[in-house]
């Protein structure tokens, strides 16, 4: 009998112990990965993987980067000499414009890299664009390497556009700028209402108010974010679109409109507790000194529950940075680096939602997104980091 | 009508030199009555908490309200500067006076009253905030802006709550850094620093250590040529000690008020008699 039941009190106890180390395991497991397919974006080519770009053995032109590379075959840069070469016009050329007039043709490298080499040959201003197999020799054409896709790309970029050809851009400010923007804005809008509300909660309302207001704010906080921001799309935009005689409705305000109702039972919640944290006794003692109602919560509540005030603005912060679906649906999903509220931004949230699925896995755009999740982690985190410092400091102190 | 009279000069001279007695008021200390209840009832709902309590309370001497636990006396010492207002749910039958005044007349300015009528708790709540901004938070409430003044008036009210000495040199320290009794006596220097006529106190000894209690009733001693002092206490000894009257409560009634010797020595009620003595409570 008493075997059996330390038998049970053990199996009991490895069963909690597992589960808490399996959760702690796997959060560990997806940090890492996260951080390890994102990093990866700094070993990628600059060029589309498996594609080369090589041009006349004469050429002059030192090296070029991604960048110029792109606005080349763009059409925007059309002489060496503004790429620091030789003057005289770039033509640019893909191995499609190979194919294309000309019925049907063989695509046996055999067949077509002579046909590459002698273009390249009668044209000095060629940059070609060619899968690895049609690779011209040396002779003929120099190889030009693009190198890997570094950091100071990424974090400094301002160009986010993983489908170009021949090198991707995988420049983040505009998304990483246009989530703070959002972000802060939808702070902006729902601190003062939600202290508004929380000081009205705990300091004014009755206890019947509170009882009836209290869950209906709690409420909102359980609504699925795709019902936001179908609110959002339907209601908000059209009426912004309106109110500013817009383009197009879909901008940063009305993310952060749909965004800081979604923060702001969050901020409630946790400014009210932190109201309501006050020691009874303070009040009084303010009362009791003559304070106003008014006085008694500007110099001795709000004081007093500033650092969770603080903590409930982080953690409200966190909630519109993190915002994917709502935000994915109004803010108009335009990678430019925003320049007002009444522009259409890209969130790092929605850009990941967005382009995860067209993304072929372990490619640099693949990579790239994973880059982005890890910079919404580190900020999550470290916005987590800072709530938990807060409410730590505003535990009771010796009374 | 005399009273009032009198009450009115106080009034007026209080106003003019705030605090300070002088040669009038010395010789009226005594005679004179502050606060005056009649038949007053006080229900929590419908609980009936106070029934049918008169009583007079004498100006510049102190007064103690004892009793059972339950009984009462808190619930009666936060009429005085109506605290029993911030709890839904309560109401007051009957007149409850001070200088004079009904203080649950309808143009009763609360605040301005609670200014007038300063309270000391339980425990000991000072304001997370430095020594020196807790005295002078009163002084801010009330429009003072003019350093020099809050400067001396917190001086003022350290050294009539005896702990200038102590905290002279640490005035921007933290009032959590005080101990347990200096931060009551920290409470009483706030409460004054605002000049009250009444000074209320509700158990200030209880969370206290024997040395800490008797500075305070020291403390209460030399209050008293200044200001009108309501204190319930549990603690027989002390209100023995330290009132000049004592008001006796059970259940809600006023059982027997008289001087403490009375009181104690030879209380007209046996239930009085059996509780000074111990017996119960």
């Amino acid at each position: 009998m008493k075997w059996t039941r330390r038998l049970a009190k053990h199996t009991i106890e490895g069963l909690f112990t597992l589960s808490g180390g399996v959760t702690s395991l796997v959060v560990f497991l997806i940090i890492a990965f996260l951080f390890r397919e994102g990093f990866g974006l700094f070993r990628s080519p600059a060029v589309e993987r498996g594609y080369g770009l090589c041009v006349h053995a004469e050429n002059a032109v030192p090296t070029l980067d991604a960048g110029q590379v792109k606005r080349i075959f763009d059409g925007e840069i059309t002489d060496w000499k503004e790429v620091g070469g030789r003057p005289g016009a770039i033509v640019p050329f893909r191995v499609d414009d190979l194919f294309t007039g000309g019925g049907a043709m063989d695509d046996d490298p055999a067949s077509v890299i002579p046909r590459v080499e002698a273009l390249i040959a009668r044209t000095p201003g060629i940059i070609a664009f060619l899968h690895a197999d049609y690779l011209p020799g040396t002779k003929i054409a120099r190889h030009l390497s693009l190198g890997n896709i570094t950091p100071s790309d990424f974090f400094t970029g301002r160009e986010w556009q993983p489908a170009a050809s021949p090198s991707p851009r995988f420049g983040a400010l505009p998304l990483i700028l246009g989530t703070l923007l959002v972000s802060l804005a939808a702070i902006l809008l729902a601190l003062p209402l939600g202290i508004g509300a929380a000081i009205y909660l705990s300091e004014l309302a009755g206890a019947r108010m509170r009882a009836w207001m209290k869950p209906t704010i709690e409420l909102l906080a359980g609504i699925p974010s795709v019902v936001y921001g179908f609110f959002g799309l339907v209601v908000l935009a059209p009426l912004i679109q309106k109110t500013f005689d817009l383009p197009v409705g879909e901008s940063a305000l009305t993310g952060s409109l749909v965004l800081a109702i979604m923060a702001l039972p969050t901020i409630i919640t946790l400014a009210e507790d932190a109201t309501r944290g006050v020691p009874r006794a303070q009040r009084e003692a303010s009362l009791a000194l003559g304070a106003t109602r008014w006085q008694t919560i500007c110099r001795v509540v709000l004081p007093g529950a500033s650092s969770g005030i603080a903590a409930a603005t982080v953690l409200g912060i966190g909630r519109a940075v993190g915002e994917t679906m709502a935000v994915l649906m109004v803010t108009g999903n335009a990678a430019v680096l925003p320049r007002s509220l009444l522009e259409p931004v890209r969130t790092i949230p929605a850009t990941i939602a967005a382009e995860l699925g067209e993304a072929p896995a372990g490619g640099a755009h693949y990579r790239a997104l994973f880059l982005l999740g890890c910079i919404l982690f580190a900020v999550t985190m470290a916005i987590n980091l800072t709530a938990e410092l807060m409410t730590a400091r505003s535990r009771p102190k010796n009374i | 009508m005399i009273e009032t009279k009198e009450a009115g000069i106080l009034t007026a001279i209080e106003t003019k030199d705030a605090g300070k007695p002088t040669a009038i008021e010395t010789k009226t200390a005594g005679k004179q009555t502050m606060i005056e209840t009649k038949n007053v009832n006080f229900y929590y709902a419908d609980f009936r908490a106070l029934k049918e309590v008169t009583i007079r309370v004498e100006a510049r001497a102190v007064t103690a309200l004892i009793g059972p636990s339950g009984c009462g006396k808190s619930t009666f010492l936060r009429l005085f500067n109506r605290m029993n207002d911030l709890i839904d749910g309560t109401r007051l039958t009957g007149e409850c006076l001070i200088d004079g005044e009904d203080i649950y007349h309808k143009s009763v300015d609360v605040d301005a009253l609670r200014k007038r009528v300063g309270m000391v708790f339980q425990k000991p709540n000072p304001f997370p905030k430095s020594i020196f901004e807790n005295v002078a938070y009163g002084l801010r409430v009330n429009g003072a802006r003019d350093r020099s003044f809050i400067a001396a008036r917190v001086e003022e009210s350290l050294r009539a709550a005896a702990l200038w000495v102590e905290v002279r040199d640490k005035l921007r320290a933290s009032a959590f850094a005080l101990s347990g009794g200096q931060q009551q006596r920290l409470c009483i220097a706030r409460a004054l620093a605002v000049s009250p006529s009444v000074l209320l106190m509700d158990e200030p000894a209880s969370a206290l250590d024997p040395i800490s209690t008797a500075k305070i009733e020291e403390l209460i001693d030399q209050l008293k040529r200044d200001y009108t002092i309501v204190i319930v206490t549990h603690n027989m000894q002390q209100a023995a000690r330290v009132s000049d009257s004592t008001a006796f409560f059970m259940l809600g009634e006023l059982v027997e008020f008289g001087s403490t010797k009375k009181i104690f020595a030879d209380p007209d009620h046996d239930q009085t008699r059996r509780y000074v003595a111990g017996r119960f409570g």
